[in-house]
């Protein structure tokens, strides 16, 4: 499944990185704390978290995670937001908690 | 061949532009060729280093060598030095203020990370001098 038909699966919003939507997302993450993120997030994988500033994108770059999604609605800030644009990372937001898009995901991807 | 040499200048307390060189470096190494776990490795390594750099040392220099066989990084600062090696080791020890820690670090996972995906960690350190961390990551 790519990131594009995740999106609309969760009924999120894409809200930067769109030329990395086309990219297969493979299973899901959930953790706010980036040293964690970066030495246990799969790749592939659709992270989601409610830190939304620029650390995020780096972490999802070096970590090469399909996406970020951004649970509670929480806001992508300026800086981030030029980053993921800049290193092709969707980010995409909803207004649904990090359990409730876990559960989604799953059924989503069939896990 | 001599290996391919690659120098960084981490920017202290400027959390916008932490995360630049291990990202340059990681561009690269996929454009060298190298598979997909050792530029992971390396990333996780560097990021983790580049980040204690701009949280705890004012920022310092990289300095890394890439060969076929394997990627060698010195991260040296001129920060405070670290008291306690083996605390600092610890898994989620950290003295991260609280400013950083409501940006996601602090959670006491860098050094360990570096250690789990390196092959070879050695940590020179010197209270009011400077730390210096050589990391080799195999790439055979």
């Amino acid at each position: 499944m790519t990131v594009n038909e995740l999106c609309r699966r969760l009924d999120a919003r894409l809200t930067a990185g769109a030329n990395g939507a086309d990219r297969s997302v493979k299973t899901g993450y959930i953790c706010d704390l980036l040293s964690f993120v970066i030495g246990k997030a799969p790749e592939d994988c659709a992270w989601v978290t409610v830190i939304g500033n620029v650390n995020t994108i780096a972490v999802a770059t070096l970590a090469d995670v399909a996406c970020v999604i951004l649970a509670e609605n929480i806001p992508l800030d300026q800086a981030a937001r030029k980053r993921a644009d800049e290193n092709g990372v969707a980010v995409l937001q909803s207004e649904k908690s990090a359990y409730a898009l876990a559960a989604e995901i799953n059924a989503a991807l069939g896990i | 061949m001599p290996p391919l040499t690659f120098t960084y200048q981490v920017p202290g307390d400027d959390f916008t532009r932490a995360g630049e060189a291990s990202g340059q470096l990681k561009r690269t190494l996929k454009k060298i060729g190298f598979n997909a776990d050792v530029i992971r490795r390396v990333s996780i390594a560097m990021y983790e280093a580049e980040i204690n750099m701009v949280i705890h040392a004012n920022g310092g220099e990289i300095e890394a060598q890439v060969s076929p066989e394997k990627i060698e990084i010195w991260f040296r600062d001129q920060g405070p030095g670290i008291p306690d090696i083996s605390l600092a080791m610890k898994e989620g020890y950290s003295t991260a203020p609280d400013n950083v820690r409501s940006l996601g670090f602090g959670a006491g996972m860098g050094l360990p990370n570096i250690k789990k995906y390196s092959d070879t960690l050695e940590i020179d350190t010197e209270l009011g001098v400077g730390t210096t961390l050589h990391v080799i990551i195999n790439a055979e």
